[in-house]
């Protein structure tokens, strides 16, 4: 097969391997990033974390590997954003560093307990508004030379357009997190996460529209993409039933509207990219799926290892994830 | 500083003390499986709060590994940019072929170790052990493959600038990874072995738990002293392969500054690179040759045989070779004299020896790090062997100031993560076996 297939393959692999991270790792760092508001003591901090406890760091594999996927299929993109997000991204390693171990921390090391329930809650906001911030970015585009190499700052990360699509990201985590939190724990928490929902709704349909107004006048190529429109059709559809399964009562079933209203957002910035993996300021600096890729022959393999490997990791996920099903109470 | 150096350190400080959780996981997760299968088999519920208190101990040091992981996946792009470029065709699939074969299975089944023992059947829960135990030696194997390929590159040619993939399983399956992947393995299950026999030694100094602490120290200590034997000759096997394969390697470990028939190894002393002199030395004439050539007048080459700009610096590999030479001799006498005193049936009380296995946890850790200081530096100064030298692989658009202050940031992140984990096991372990979790 030709080598173009396979980057195409790997584009979509990846976009999937992302798209399920935001929807598992979405809720937990939701849920997390919301504890301060949905909690009023440490029993109802003990139920979040319950919630979490069991899948959280399955979870987070989906983005270890969505990173290895990168490096290994488009290992010119992986460096360029690596090394040019530097800062940034040291910022999202020690969050998530500190979000890895809060919760045993909280649990074993009863004398600080405040101090890792808001090194939980910081080690988890942070991350989700700095992933959306990085995908604006590359999406917007970011000054890049001959060599590919990032040629901005630290402050080139946080100009409008990026920030308002971090906090786009960071509300629809928001959304995983607190349905989910509506939907998995039973008592109070329930109840303030089932009031919460539609304020954040509320919010994400404001980051949305003006993430659409922006796009249409600062990025007007890519406004004609009609998959773009598909997912933004489907993001309101998704967000009008998490809120009428909210108002009727079916958590469940908001959950699952929060994870559809996320893969349209991955559809969207995914025809918004496609087929660069991160648009320079200059065009023709642009890193595509065509001129970042590892070759066919790595392509391959490990196209075949993926077919092998992810149906399995699919298979024993959902299985896991229905042992585990029922209310934290 | 330079970039170059910062950069270095930095990713030497991740994965050390990365390195300190993956390897006490290896070994406790043979132990879990071990315990349950026993308590399967059984159906003594001793067993099974044995079990469940290494669980619980294995659920701290995977948040451990899996924050500290994550930083060394990181690294290469926001480091090593140029080292990505040049290698991401060979290097970065073992990276996710691990995620997607190994790291997914071992995190979603000790979710079912920690949380699920009353949601799911004895045979399940039985299986998820085992899938743990092999999820992360799988694990293992993918990270050595990786390193294996840093130190010993196969399968690939150099074309435009780079390196691309010609033959999967040749860069696999290099020369190193084979006897590298079961060196570490044994290494892992020492570390966690003596871990586990220092816990219930402890115990039994202490009086508390007694039953359980002899049915955790026989099972440790006899999984401890058949490994510290093997890994002599796993050991001996790598040396072979490193004289092959990375001459200059070699000479650097042992300080051969001349290439000699007949060669010495040097047992102790202090090597000064510049006067290409060691001080004080200890050799023992021609055990060198005959280790490495079977044959005590085989020629083995010295570092003059190489050009000065290939060579690494000598002291740290050498003292960090000999360090783990000489805790690896400590754990095979350990060995010796616990398996006397199994077979006289006075291990559990021979009280003296019980505070040696008690101070001996922290070094099959140590020896873990020596081992692996060794072989890096001892790989300087190249990233990828006679392909891509370190100075050419760091990232050119990332400032020393920048890798100085996320630098100056980890050292006290993982400062205070080490300082807590010793701190919480040392509470897991007071709390005894019985303790409630979660």
């Amino acid at each position: 097969m030709d080598i173009n297939i396979f980057q195409n393959i790997w584009f979509l692999i990846i976009g999937f391997l992302l798209t399920v991270y935001s929807i598992l790792d979405g809720f937990d760092l939701g849920i997390a990033s919301l504890m301060p508001v949905l909690t009023k003591n440490e029993k109802e901090q003990k139920q979040v974390m319950d919630s979490i406890w069991p899948v959280w760091d399955g979870n987070e594999v989906w983005l270890i590997t969505g990173g290895a996927a990168l490096f290994a299929a488009f290992p010119f993109a992986y460096a360029t954003v690596f090394s040019g997000f530097y800062l940034a991204l040291m910022l999202v390693l020690f969050a998530l560093i500190f979000r890895a171990v809060s919760m045993e921390f909280w649990y074993y090391d009863e004398k600080r307990k405040k101090l890792w329930a808001w090194a939980f809650t910081i080690g988890s906001l942070l991350p989700s508004l700095l992933f959306g911030v990085a995908l604006g970015n590359i999406i917007y585009g970011i000054p890049i030379d001959l060599n590919m190499n990032f040629t901005g700052s630290f402050f080139t990360l946080l100009r409008p357009f990026p920030l308002f699509i971090g906090l786009l990201g960071l509300s629809a985590i928001l959304l995983q997190g607190c349905t989910w939190a509506a939907y998995k724990i039973e008592g109070d928490v329930a109840k303030r996460a089932k009031a919460m929902i539609n304020k954040i709704i509320l919010a994400s349909v404001f980051f949305f529209i003006l993430a659409i107004v922006l796009t249409i006048g600062l990025l007007p190529s890519i406004v004609s993409n009609l998959f773009g429109w598909i997912g933004a059709l489907f993001y309101a559809i998704a967000l009008s039933y998490v809120y009428v399964c909210n108002r009727d009562n079916k958590p469940f079933n908001a959950f699952i509207g929060s994870s559809v209203s996320f893969v349209s957002l991955w559809i969207m910035a995914g025809a918004a990219l496609y087929p660069n993996l991160v648009r320079a300021t200059i065009e023709a600096y642009n890193l595509t799926i065509f001129n970042a890729s590892s070759t066919a022959l790595t392509l391959k393999i490990m196209f075949i290892i993926a077919l092998i490997g992810m149906p399995i990791v699919i298979a024993y996920t959902v299985y896991v994830y229905r042992v585990f099903k029922g209310k934290v109470s | 500083m330079d970039v170059v150096m910062l950069s270095r350190i930095q990713f030497g400080l991740a994965a050390g003390v990365h390195f300190i959780f993956p390897s006490l996981t290896l070994g406790l997760t043979l132990l879990v499986f071990l315990f349950e299968y026993k308590f399967y088999k059984t159906n003594d519920e001793l067993f099974k709060t044995i079990s469940s208190f290494f669980i619980k101990i294995l659920g701290l040091v995977f948040a451990l590994g899996v924050a500290t992981g994550i930083v060394l996946e990181f690294s290469f792009g926001t480091n090593w940019a140029e080292y990505s470029r040049m290698v991401g065709d060979i290097f970065g699939a073992p990276l996710a072929a691990e995620g997607i074969f190994a790291f997914f299975l071992e995190s979603v089944f000790l979710g079912v170790l920690l949380f699920a023992r009353n949601k799911v059947s004895k045979k399940v829960y039985l299986l998820s052990a085992f899938l743990v135990f092999f999820g992360s030696h799988l694990s293992g194997l993918w990270i050595i493959i990786a390193n294996s390929w840093m130190q010993t590159p196969a399968g690939f040619a150099i074309e435009g600038g780079r390196a691309v993939l010609t033959n999967f399983w040749a860069a696999a399956l290099n020369p190193s990874t084979l006897v590298r992947f079961i060196h570490v393995i044994i290494a892992g299950w020492i570390s966690g072995s003596l871990f586990a026999a220092g816990v219930a030694a402890w115990y039994l100094v202490k009086q508390q738990h007694t039953q359980m602490a002899q049915k955790i120290l026989k099972t440790a200590i006899i999984v401890f002293c058949i490994m510290s034997l093997v890994q002599f000759a796993s050991g001996h096997l790598h040396a072979v392969q490193v004289t092959n394969l990375q001459p200059e390697k070699m000479a650097t470990f042992e300080a051969l500054w001349q290439t000699q028939t007949g060669a010495p190894m040097s047992i102790i002393g202090i090597p000064i690179e510049s006067e290409k002199k060691t001080y004080f030395e200890i050799k023992i004439p021609k055990l060198l040759s005959l280790l490495a050539y079977f044959d005590p007048n085989a020629q083995v080459k010295g570092r003059d045989a190489f050009p000065e700009d290939e060579l690494p610096p000598v002291l740290l590999p050498y003292f960090s070779y000999h360090v783990m030479i000489g805790l690896g001799s400590l754990f095979a006498l350990l060995s010796i004299i616990a398996l006397l005193l199994l077979l006289r049936k006075k291990l559990f009380e021979a009280k003296w020896f019980l505070y040696v296995l008690m101070f001996a946890i922290p070094l099959p850790i140590l020896a873990n790090e020596f081992g692996w200081i060794a072989a890096e530096v001892g790989r300087q100064p190249w990233a990828v062997y006679k392909v891509l030298k370190t100075v050419d692989a760091v990232s050119t658009v990332v400032p020393a100031t920048h890798v100085l202050l996320s630098l100056i940031i980890f050292s006290l992140i993982y400062l205070l993560l080490v300082v807590l984990f010793i701190t919480i096991l040392i509470k897991i372990i007071k709390n005894g076996p019985q303790a409630q979790t979660y």
